[in-house]
């Protein structure tokens, strides 16, 4: 485009002029991104902690929205060089293979001390920074109390083919199953997983999974919690008949799953991003899993959870070492299960 | 690729428009040409050096699994069922609009045309809100259908509009019924139409992600995005990619041959008369209820769902961030068309003035990168700029390349058309009167063509607004267009949070599509 533009038609001078305008915006755009924080975490809960944490300490914050692990092999691949300055994550597989592959650094001491020791890992590398608990929704109208799986694992029971439904590509799933592999071995994750082949329905996300027990397309789903709690907070369209079993017993299926948060040792922004998580960690970050629509557990020291939800306490969750969860592992076995 | 799908192989007429060799700046054009044909053979080359990477043992593991076997099954079962369907359904309607004295044949033939404005996962998105329960196969050829077929009217119309009826006369006075007429005389003609539209389906059907993930279809392309998701770039991925070129390859290769090489071309001299339409008589209402009960499908219900989710929804749901994924669409939509539009033009003139062996040949690289899907492009691109261009990764530039390369034959499609319709006798007379050949072709024919590029870069931009895959792989930080902004609520079945973005994809889409049909009538000759 180097002619002079009186020689060309009309047509010719505004597309020259639209592109320049494309490169325009491109490189306004470019400048001055702020703290870049690829978020895994559902894009809304995101949302609200950013703007809390701008309106708080006036630093920008720009947000990419992927999934865990896409994130995870993405900060993995991009190495010193990636954009990212911090990486929230829904389940902490991801937040495993990241410190495996020595990409975080260590997370200041104020901010380990709002979380008990429980939801972080003991290297303090990264920090959990809200939690979700594994259930059972299941069709109201079809299943009563006695017929309701006793565990997790009952599901690869051919007598229940065809009658539930999960996601497994969605990394919450892939927290499941890596919780599985900690506490019963390969053999039985294997086992449990082409049960779960041959007999579920497969979804694309907890949500439409728990519109397909709904609408009586399946009599159940494994799925987190929050997703009923959301949806009875808005219309409660897609969850009426839907009700929540929680399998308790410190069962593979009460897995209580610690969604994470790490800062990149190639930031930019140390400060930043440190003071980022630090807020999400402090009552002010915590209350927004409280009073917002995330329906999240807070796991701050003395910061509460949403009333309407069944106390962590109670869920009995079994065991799980969190940073040693291995999400590489759960990919090839589901990867050869066929299940991705 | 669109409007004359059915590029004819050089004919007579269009070699009257090459140019003696050594008068024109061939060798500056040929090595632009080529550098586009190079860039466009890289997501290929990717593919290739990954699976030399990982060794054979790895490739054997990640493609011959049952998994894969499931995909493949379900691939064809899509195809085989849906072309056939979309053939039958656009050739009637084509046959109503142009042949029979169907009463507002001009507003069923806009009608018929118009659901290319709504994008495919759109089309998904209103049938699952209005009947929760669609889902696998079945659903998935009925919304395919719903949403491709034009793909194939546009071509068919054009074709039968410009077809000689004196051959349909020679075959009547042979003693052949009308039905007979059609089967043997008409249908055969169409054949560069069909399979230029089929082709198009076809690679659409392989490629499309969002239409298939709404009704839990699983195909190659929601099945990568979902290794992507679980592993980002991993080899699994990237085999499936693999497989899912050698479909694409597999129906370039199947189209050529079905295609065939008679000559379509007429042989009197003169220029045909317009085809008598021909009488419906009773036959009339049934002849009405299909477009009608078509329109209710294809527009009434998107419309009726998006209708009802934007006033359910009020005016909270039009937040400022709709606003600017609007503007942000636009932008990479335009900029994306010029490039791609400004990449193909070298190949386009090549094609028309200066055709030849080599010349094919890189003119069948500019084709074949725009049938890859655009999963497999984003995935090859990632690794590239990851690895070796790290400065380029997750920028505009990346994203817009990107484009070119998936638009690149649209591009070409309207390019081409228009050359070809500027004498290269112009040019000639340019230079006789003392224009070097560059100035000749910029002055003369660059001129002629600007409403074939403008049309190009609509095209081009059409596809970019609806792009979903590529733009969630590749986008830089912060961006946000609306099919993306669209996709991660509908994620979260915020349906009505969701509608704003699809109003606006529409609006965005229908001056485009309008152009595309003025574009075919032009092509076709009138």
């Amino acid at each position: 485009m180097t002619i002079a533009l009186n020689r060309f038609s009309l047509a010719f001078a505004f597309t020259a002029s639209l592109l320049s305008a494309t490169a325009l915006a491109g490189s306004a755009s470019a400048q001055d991104e702020g703290l870049v924080v690829y978020n895994a975490q559902h894009e809304s809960l995101g949302r609200e902690w950013i703007d809390a944490f701008t309106k708080e300490t006036g630093i920008k914050v720009t947000m990419r929205q992927g999934g865990d692990m896409q994130f995870a092999n993405q900060l993995i691949q991009e190495g010193d060089a990636s954009p990212a300055d911090v990486f929230l994550t829904e389940n902490s597989p991801a937040m495993t293979l990241v410190d495996g592959a020595g990409l975080f650094a260590p997370i200041e001491k104020d901010t380990l001390d709002q979380v008990p020791d429980q939801y972080r890992p003991a290297d303090g590398m990264w920090t959990g920074i809200a939690a979700r608990t594994t259930v059972f929704a299941y069709d109201k109208t079809k299943l009563t109390e006695d017929k309701l799986p006793k565990s997790m694992l009952d599901l690869a029971d051919p007598t229940w083919k065809g009658r539930w439904g999960a996601a497994p590509a969605g990394a919450d799933f892939q927290a499941i199953v890596a919780s599985l592999l900690q506490l019963k071995g390969e053999d039985a994750t294997k086992a449990w997983l082409k049960g779960l082949k041959d007999n579920a329905t497969p979804y694309k996300g907890n949500s439409v999974a728990m519109k397909a027990v709904n609408a009586g397309e399946v009599e159940g789903a494994v799925i987190y919690h929050y997703y009923w709690f959301g949806d009875q907070a808005k219309t409660g369209e897609n969850s009426k008949n839907v009700g929540l079993h929680y399998f308790k017993n410190q069962d593979p299926g009460a897995f209580v799953s610690v969604s994470g948060g790490g800062v990149l040792k190639s930031t930019q922004h140390m400060k930043d991003a440190q003071a980022f998580l630090k807020f999400i960690t402090s009552k002010a970050g915590q209350a927004v899993l409280k009073d917002g629509t995330s329906y999240e557990y807070a796991i701050g020291k003395d910061a509460a959870s949403n009333d309407k939800l069944t106390p962590l306490a109670d869920l009995n969750a079994p065991k799980v070492e969190a940073s040693t969860l291995d999400s590489k592992k759960v990919v090839e076995l589901m990867t050869a299960a066929g299940l991705i | 690729m669109l409007a004359s799908g059915n590029e004819a192989p050089v004919t007579p007429r269009a070699a009257r428009m090459v140019l003696p060799r050594g008068r024109m700046p061939h060798a500056t054009v040929v090595l632009f040409a080529t550098v586009v044909a190079v860039f466009s053979l890289v997501p290929l080359g990717f593919i290739g050096w990954v699976t030399y990477d990982v060794g054979w043992e790895t490739v054997k593991t990640l493609v011959f699994r049952p998994r894969v076997g499931e995909l493949l099954v379900n691939t064809v079962l899509l195809e085989t069922i849906t072309i056939p369907l979309s053939i039958a359904l656009a050739v009637t309607l084509a046959w109503l609009t142009e042949r029979t004295d169907i009463p507002f044949a001009r507003l069923w033939a806009w009608l018929a045309i118009a659901p290319l404005a709504v994008p495919a996962f759109v089309h998904s998105y209103a049938w699952v809100s209005l009947v929760p329960g669609m889902r696998g196969l079945q659903s998935g050829v009925f919304i395919s259908v719903i949403a491709y077929y034009p793909f194939l009217y546009l071509p068919v119309a054009a074709a039968l509009r410009r077809l000689d009826p004196a051959i349909e006369d020679a075959a009547a006075s042979l003693g052949l019924n009308p039905w007979r007429v059609f089967f043997r005389a008409v249908l055969p003609q169409l054949r560069l139409a069909i399979c230029g539209g089929s082709l198009l389906i076809g690679l659409h059907l392989l490629s499309e992600y969002g239409l298939f993930v709404m009704i839990r279809f699983d195909t190659f392309a929601t099945a990568i995005v979902d290794q992507f998701q679980s592993s980002y770039n991993s080899p699994a991925s990237n085999m499936l990619g693999g497989v899912l070129v050698a479909c694409c390859l597999f129906l370039l290769g199947f189209e050529v041959l079905v295609r065939g090489n008679e000559r379509y071309a007429r042989v009197g001299s003169g220029s045909p008369r317009p085809a008598a339409r021909r009488r419906l008589g009773w036959f009339v209402v049934p002849a009405v209820l299909l477009p009608v009960l078509l329109a209710v499908l294809t527009l009434g219900v998107p419309l009726m769902t998006l209708g009802r989710w934007l006033y359910l929804g009020g005016a909270g749901i039009w937040h400022i961030e709709v606003g600017s994924a609007f503007l942000q669409t636009i932008v990479l939509a335009i900029g994306g068309g010029v490039l791609a539009t400004i990449a193909a033009a070298p190949m386009a003139w090549l094609s028309v003035r200066a055709p030849g062996r080599f010349q094919r040949l890189l003119e069948a690289c500019h084709y074949y990168v725009g049938s890859l899907p655009g999963v497999v492009v984003a995935l090859a691109l990632v690794t590239i700029t990851v690895r070796l261009v790290l400065p380029l990764y997750q920028t505009f530039a990346t994203l817009l390349v990107a484009y070119v390369m998936l638009f690149l034959p649209r591009a070409m499609v309207g390019l081409r058309a228009s050359i070809a319709q500027a004498p290269v006798e112009l040019e000639r007379a340019a230079m006789g009167l003392g224009r070097t050949p560059g100035q000749a072709v910029r002055q003369i024919t660059m001129r002629l063509a600007a409403p074939g590029a403008a049309a190009s870069v609509a095209l081009a931009a059409l596809g970019i607004t609806n792009e979903l895959t590529a733009t969630l792989m590749l986008s830089p930080n912060g961006v946000d267009t609306l099919a993306t902004k669209f996709w991660s609520l509908t994620s979260e079945i915020d349906y009505v949070s969701a509608a704003p973005y699809a109003f606006m994809m529409v609006v965005l889409s229908l001056p485009l599509t309008l152009m595309l049909y003025t574009q075919s009538k032009r092509t076709a000759g009138q």
